[in-house]
């Protein structure tokens, strides 16, 4: 016992030191933080990592946020989170504000602050090459058009009529069915068109801006006036003085709509160095580049791998001694909570992990409950779980003899000490295997937390395919990862099966 | 001198159905007694009431001065620490052995010392050899239930219960599960315990063994003790009919 605590310490330890930021030694007088949320799925050009260096976030809305802080005084600190969950980050306090492509629309509006538009743009038409050209979204009618899940351009589509709309979640996903001819056309922010389509030599630009979308930067609703107030003034002066344009100049954004909204004919400020250097870094390469291209990737794995197992050996912990006390009560634990376990089980079982995740992290602090979404993604995968392995559990008691507990009790141990030394030890050999397999699957379902802000391996696979336009290579990459890291558990496994087994054949003594 | 079991108006019923109907005897120390008597007659029921497997209905059970007591329509449960105290001085044996089959013999016979008494490691290692000697399996203590026959293990399942040092050991028909060859072994064990004194109580069908061995039978038949006999004379002149019945076959 005292054994199995001191494990549990050290992991508690490991994870603690892995996790914690880096230690905070800012030198007295060192400008205050100011964090700020984005999704780094986003990907170019908003806020992504740099193709050429991954440890690098860059994006054109990284270099507006450092000015922006800059003038305000501020220490930018960026925090990831996943694209549909950044207003609700804003209200446990995950960051400060929102800058990654959100647009000022009526819903946003209502469920944050927005700043003054600090990027004025469109949706863009884009087709196969070759294919007839499409004029505006009367032309789309009765066409198959894919766009981003929950963006300003699924509404405008959806409200013109007669269009069938498919919606994703990346956007190289929608280049990439229209290039199979899933799909006729796409319809996507501009900047997304530029960096995804503009490139691929399959595909092009065709017909006009469509619509009218304006960034703005979000903060939790009512919570910061004074600093809404001083990002917008700063944001004023940046968009007045030709700071904004610099900065869309060299990201290759500048639209005619910014023009017009600050009264800036000159054409060019800047050259297009920071798109010219995506185009370059993401440009197809042989298969010695892209093999060099996935060693710079091994270190991320590496430290995702690190952060799947934590999460998944942590909440592995706490689902076997959580779902030991349940089977216990549900076995020997008499009328009543007998019944409080299982209304448990049956509702942690009957009601989908990704739900309970979500609720635990964004549905508890309404009742001012607020937790780190590392502890919240612990809790929620052991939590869920414990209610598999408490039936695991009550069936490993259930196949001990009740002879056995008798022999106990008429030596007179107690029911406790019966139970701990006679039943649960030989139950434990019984229940080894389901337990095996049931880990391997949590290490799995430990993906889900990345809806959360966590960062694990499925969301570095999704974070370096998008980047890269790459799902074979690094999906193969990533399941390789996942078997690996499976295995020493399943060797383990089948040592303490081994182990707890000694004595129950004839051939072992 | 004040009998070292006594018994007395016992009652128990399973789902309504009465199995002991008012039963009472007493057992002076040092005594091995048989309770012999059909199947479902209550005599196991009898035994496991005598140390609180079952929950009596209504009775008095005393073992060594300590007594277990329950008015008829009274609640179980101060019961239960009761049984604890009491089994202090009781050790029992059952059918189907029961040893741990995850340790070896000598944990099994340590574990109970170790966990209930808080015995050193070393001295509850020191008694268990002792035992699993006197019961004929010193070279066996390293091996596992399940490569021992059944002989060697029911000697195993008494030296564990011997290492609580009780007065008084119940057996739950210790000879039934086992081949006949290997009977004896076990047997042999129980009779050198009461030479040694040991107050045995057992369940049996070996009525080889209950005529050679008991100071006395205690004979049941549904529920009810019909005749309690010297073992010479239960055999050779049954009093009730319903024993002679019983016994005719083993005549």
């Amino acid at each position: 016992m005292t054994r199995l605590a001191l494990i549990v310490v050290l992991l508690i330890w490991s994870v603690a030191t892995a996790f914690a930021q880096p230690a905070q030694t800012t030198p007295a007088g060192a400008l205050p933080q100011l964090r700020y949320g984005g999704a780094l799925s986003s990907g170019a050009p908003y806020t992504f990592r740099d193709p050429g260096d991954p440890n690098k976030i860059i994006g054109f809305e990284v270099d507006i946020m450092n000015t922006l802080a800059e003038r305000l005084g501020y220490r930018p600190v960026f925090v990831n989170n996943d694209w549909a969950s950044l207003i609700p980050g804003l209200d446990t306090g995950l960051y400060d504000l929102v800058i990654n492509g959100l647009e000022i629309t009526s819903a946003h509006q209502a469920a944050a602050d927005f700043s003054i538009p600090y990027y004025i743009t469109f949706g863009q038409i884009v087709i196969r090459r070759g294919d007839p050209p499409l004029d505006n979204l009367a032309a789309l009618k009765g066409k198959r058009v894919g766009t981003l899940q929950a963006s300003q351009m699924e509404y405008v589509l959806r409200a013109a009529g007669n269009i069938d709309v498919r919606v994703y979640d990346e956007e190289i996903d929608v280049y990439s069915d229209l290039k199979l001819g899933r799909n006729d056309a796409s319809v996507m922010d501009f900047p997304i068109a530029v960096y995804y389509a503009k490139p691929d030599r399959a595909l092009e630009f065709t017909g006009d801006p469509i619509g009218r979308i304006e960034y703005g930067i979000a903060l939790k609703k009512g919570a910061h006036p004074d600093l809404l107030a001083n990002i917008n003034s700063a944001l004023s002066t940046m968009l007045a003085d030709g700071t904004m344009h610099r900065i869309l100049d060299r990201w290759a954004l500048w639209t005619q709509m910014m023009a017009q909204a600050t009264g800036d004919a000159r054409s060019m400020l800047a050259q297009p160095i920071d798109y010219d250097r995506f185009v370059e870094a993401t440009e197809p390469t042989t298969w010695r580049g892209q093999l060099e291209r996935y060693m710079r990737f091994l270190p991320q794995l590496g430290w995702a791998a690190v952060a799947t197992v934590q999460i998944s050996v942590l909440s592995m912990v706490l689902a076997v001694a959580f779902g030991v006390v349940l089977a216990l009560c549900r076995v020997y634990g008499g009328v009543v909570l007998d019944r409080i376990a299982q209304v448990y089980i049956e509702a942690i079982r009957g009601t989908p992990l990704l739900i309970q995740l979500l609720f635990i992290y964004y549905g508890l602090p309404k009742i001012g409950l607020q937790l780190d979404p590392y502890v919240a993604g612990v809790l929620a995968l052991g939590l869920n779980y414990a209610a598999y392995e408490a039936e695991n559990y009550r069936a490993g008691l259930l196949a001990i003899p009740r002879h056995q507990m008798e022999a106990a009790i008429a030596l007179n141990m107690t029911e406790r000490q019966s139970l701990r030394y006679v039943v649960i030890p030989q139950a434990a050999r019984i229940v080894v295997p389901p337990t095996t397999n049931d880990f391997i699957s949590l290490l799995k379902d430990s993906s889900l937390v990345s809806v959360i802000s966590l960062v694990e391996l499925t969301k570095t696979y999704e974070l370096l395919s998008t980047t890269y336009y790459d799902y074979f290579g690094t999906g193969l990459l990533v399941g390789a990862i996942y078997l690996l890291l499976g295995l020493p558990f399943v060797r383990l496994a089948r040592w303490a099966e081994r182990h707890l087994s000694r004595g129950m054949t004839r051939a072992s003594s | 001198m004040q009998p070292i079991v006594q018994v007395e108006d016992v009652h128990k019923s399973f789902d309504k159905t009465p199995i002991l109907k008012g039963v009472s005897f007493k057992i002076e120390e040092g005594d091995l007694v048989s309770l012999i008597g059909p199947s479902g007659c209550g005599k196991s029921t009898l035994l496991r009431c005598l140390n609180g497997l079952e929950v009596l209905d209504s009775g008095r059970v005393e073992i060594c001065g300590v007594a277990m007591e329950r008015k008829p329509s009274t609640p179980a449960g101060p019961l239960a620490d009761v049984a604890h105290k009491l089994r202090r001085n009781v050790g029992m044996v059952f059918q189907s052995f029961n040893l741990l089959p995850h340790k070896t013999l000598i944990q099994n016979v340590m574990l109970a010392p170790r966990v209930v008494k808080g015995t050193a490691r070393d001295e509850a290692a020191g008694l268990a050899e002792k035992l699993l000697k006197k019961v004929g399996l010193g070279e066996q203590v390293d091996r596992y239930p399940l490569n021992l026959s059944g002989g060697q293990q029911q000697r195993g399942a008494i030296a564990r219960a011997l290492a609580m040092a009780p007065k008084v050991m119940l057996y739950d028909e210790p000879t039934s599960a086992l081949d006949p060859i290997v009977v004896d072994e076990v047997l042999d064990v129980m009779k050198e315990l009461d030479r040694e004194g040991m107050t045995q109580i057992v369940v049996t069908h070996e009525m080889r063994f209950a005529r050679d061995a008991s100071d006395y039978i205690v004979f049941m038949d549904k529920g009810e003790i019909i005749e309690i006999s010297d073992e010479d004379e239960i055999f050779q002149n049954p009093r009730d009919p319903r024993t002679r019945q019983f016994l005719h076959r083993f005549l």
